[in-house]
């Protein structure tokens, strides 16, 4: 459709011959400012280089998990899941209520018990969160699924004040945390800093539900039912496929990756608040329109690219920002993205359906 | 222009009733409401509620006319609230050691240390740097699909009080106060001189024993926010501005020039909501970036969506209800249910999950709002309109 060529279509007007150079050029002018700063950064403290890429891969498998829920939703219905982040809440709120409340792990736990208990906060995360996703699909999105392109949107952020808001209500709008979940011995040292297991255990637990993911959406007859719809809806229906069972089982997918990210979150972090998934599911937004939205690899690609950005823009000092500012940085980036090159990072066309 | 807007208010009794009401609300609060209730507004507040039916009204032109959504519209109005804060407080007065003072017709005694600009020059230069800010924001990103364009601009409604924030020492110079934000800003008023030749109009509205003449001071903006927004949707850049929202496509074959005029609804949506923060900023007399989040921007969504897109009357209706509800009744309302029930309730931690259901509410069972516009209603129930014309065709 025209208005995504129009949205194509770079800022200053030159001709058609100079303006893919020109942007060519900037572009690889502004990554190479990038890869000089890295380079001197790297040059100047490669320890604590290393520290902070460990820990940014840390924090990038959470951002990989929720952003994947964005490009699934995205990739079959064409709606920003604005509730997604909040979702990304539930998990961890279902984490602290099974682990903390009910089974009562305070840290001193080891071992079997500990391991069981966090399996079971885990199943429990996901299930509820891909419950709620599911349930939102059907209370607030079906019945719009032909209306204005906007109604789906407006109603999803109102969802998202929903379901922070009731976490608000039933946990109290203050954090809840906990002591240490996971173990925080050290497999080894960089430096005078350790490298614990706490940071091995959130990739022991990503990395398989990514692989997981891939198996259920490549090779399962509900995901090429869903990969089906995503492609043509009309098409998929003709061909028998149930299309309301394939969208609920996308939310659902979708759903159970922020309720593993939520849990992962919660036993990384021992906190979370109400508003938490307003800010990550912005940045695990930025992460799915870095990748290239409606991309799975893509998502989980720019997810691990956030994660890094935000811990080098933290954790390093060579004439870097600092945290005040890695909120403004992720969103210039996503504007960035958006406006030059919509189809993100790893370059598969925009679906043009409108 | 002015023997048709007369004529409306002739042919429109109720408006001119309701005009009369409003702008005597003030007496009427002081002689004939029972002040002591929780539910009626005093005058402070009736001016908090006008000020963001300005907003309303001015969001409007961009989410209702064009078809925009815009989530940071708190951006235009932290523009406002500061621009205020730089022309008319002692921000800029350099301190005791280098103490600079530029007075240009404030309401401030002489000498005293900042720049101090007339503050009515001050709420027009907001309203049109916050103006500027719309362009500037719109150019790179009105190309954007309507999905996208929503969560960029929500990024700079997020980015531009960060930068606020931590704006105190760019540069090493303190140009936003950080996280304090900029205090004893320039209370409204006529200045001296318009008092000793008119002794009705005050120096200074803050040496006034309420708010009344901020309130009227709302209004007239609301009126003018209102008259802009009545004249344009019957004007030919209003029927472009809907030829865009119902298809983009089609307008743009039709010879619309999308871009330009899509950032002229930018810029209008903007103009207003930088002239309410300002005005809202001048009575509050302090400005702080905490006061500026998505929220806002969500608050003044709902009124346009509560009020109907599109229709102006049903905006401002929306805009009075949900900031009544928001300023007043839902304190009353919690005050009320707690000494009836005798519970312990802070309401106010249920009004973003009462705004949320009824953002949801609404979209689900009455998208058009309130007070629809008619255009819009039909727009909205397009496919269920077609449907019922399929089925009504004879087979």
């Amino acid at each position: 459709m025209a208005s995504d060529s129009t949205a194509r279509r770079p800022i200053l007007a030159l001709a058609p011959r100079f303006r893919g150079r020109a942007n060519a050029t900037v572009g690889i002018c502004l990554l190479g400012l990038v890869a000089l700063w890295l380079i001197e950064n790297i040059a100047r403290e490669p320890k604590q280089f290393a520290l902070v890429f460990l820990a940014g891969i840390t924090n990038g498998s959470i951002y990989a998990l929720v952003a994947l829920g964005y490009t699934i939703v995205y990739g079959i219905l064409e709606l920003i899941n604005f509730a997604h982040g909040d979702v990304f809440t539930w998990g961890a709120m279902v984490t602290y209520t099974v682990a903390v409340s009910w089974i009562g792990l305070d840290g001193s736990q080891s071992g079997f018990l500990l391991f069981g208990a966090l399996l079971l906060a885990l199943i429990c995360s996901a299930i509820f969160c891909a419950s709620l996703n599911m349930a939102i699909e059907r209370v607030a999105y079906r019945r719009l699924r032909n209306a204005p392109r906007l109604a789906p949107l407006i109603t999803a952020i109102g969802m998202s004040f929903v379901l922070s808001n009731l976490i608000g209500v039933i946990f109290g709008f203050s954090y809840k945390s906990s002591n240490t979940l996971l173990p925080h011995g050290a497999i080894f040292n960089i430096g005078n800093q350790a490298y614990g297991w706490d940071k091995l255990i959130v990739l022991l637990i990503t990395i398989p539900v990514l692989l997981a993911l891939v198996w259920l959406v490549k090779a399962t007859r509900w995901g090429k039912a869903m990969r089906a719809t995503a492609q043509d809806r009309d098409a998929a229906r003709l061909m028998g496929i149930d299309v309301d069972r394939a969208i609920s089982f996308a939310f659902g997918i979708g759903g159970a990756l922020a309720g593993v990210g939520g849990f992962v979150y919660f036993a990384y972090f021992t906190q979370a608040r109400f508003d938490l998934g307003f800010r990550l599911g912005l940045f695990a937004f930025t992460a799915a329109v870095l990748g290239g939205i409606g991309n799975m690899a893509g998502a989980a690609f720019g997810g691990y690219m956030i994660g890094l950005i935000e811990n080098f823009n933290n954790g390093l000092s060579w004439h870097t920002p600092g945290p005040d500012w890695t909120e403004s940085i992720v969103f210039i980036l996503l504007i960035l993205i958006l406006v030059f090159r919509p189809q993100g990072l790893l370059g598969e066309a925009l679906s043009t359906r409108a | 222009m002015r023997e048709q807007f007369s004529a409306r208010l002739r042919s429109r009794p109720a408006l001119g009733v309701l005009l009369a009401l409003l702008v005597l609300y003030p007496w009427f609060y002081h002689h004939v409401l029972p002040q002591s209730s929780q539910w009626i507004p005093d005058t402070s507040t009736a001016f908090v509620i006008v000020a963001f039916t300005v907003m309303g009204v001015g969001l409007n032109v961009v989410v209702g006319y064009a078809g925009l959504l815009d989530l940071g519209y708190v951006a235009f109005f932290a523009g406002g609230a500061y621009v205020a804060g730089w022309l008319a407080s002692q921000q800029f007065g350099g301190g005791l050691h280098s103490p600079r003072t530029w007075i240009f017709g404030g309401t401030v005694p002489h000498g005293t240390l900042g720049i101090h600009f007339t503050p009515w020059l001050v709420i027009l230069i907001a309203a049109m740097f916050a103006a500027l800010l719309g362009v500037l924001i719109g150019i790179p990103t009105l190309r954007l699909r309507g999905d996208y364009l929503a969560i960029v601009t929500l990024g700079f409604g997020e980015i531009i009080p960060q930068f606020v924030r931590n704006g105190d020492h760019v540069g090493g110079f303190n140009l936003t106060n950080g996280s304090f934000g900029l205090t004893g800003i320039d209370g409204l008023g006529f200045g001296n001189g318009v008092h000793s030749a008119l002794p009705f109009l005050p120096s200074n509205f803050v040496e006034q024993v309420d708010s009344t003449w901020y309130y009227w001071t709302a209004l007239a903006l609301l009126g003018i926010a209102i008259a802009t927004s009545l004249l344009l949707r019957d004007s030919r850049l209003g029927r472009a501005w809907i030829a865009i929202r119902e298809d983009e496509d089609a307008a743009a074959a039709m010879g619309v020039p999308l871009m330009r005029l899509k950032t002229l609804a930018y810029l209008i949506g903007a103009f207003f909501g930088g002239a309410a923060g300002a005005l809202i900023t001048f009575q509050a007399g302090a400005t702080s970036p905490n006061a500026f989040n998505l929220q806002v921007s969500i608050f003044v969504l709902c009124m346009v969506i509560l009020g109907g897109m599109g229709n102006v009357w049903g905006v401002a209706l929306g805009g009075f209800v949900l900031a009544y509800v928001n300023y007043q009744g839902l304190f009353a309302a919690g005050h009320t249910f707690n000494s009836v029930t005798g519970a312990d309730i802070d309401i106010s931690e249920y009004s973003y999950l009462i705004y949320g259901t009824a953002i949801v509410t609404f979209m689900l069972f009455r998208p058009e709002g309130l007070l629809p516009s008619a255009r819009r209603r039909h727009e909205l129930h397009e496919e269920e309109e077609l449907e019922e014309l399929i089925e009504a065709q004879p087979v």
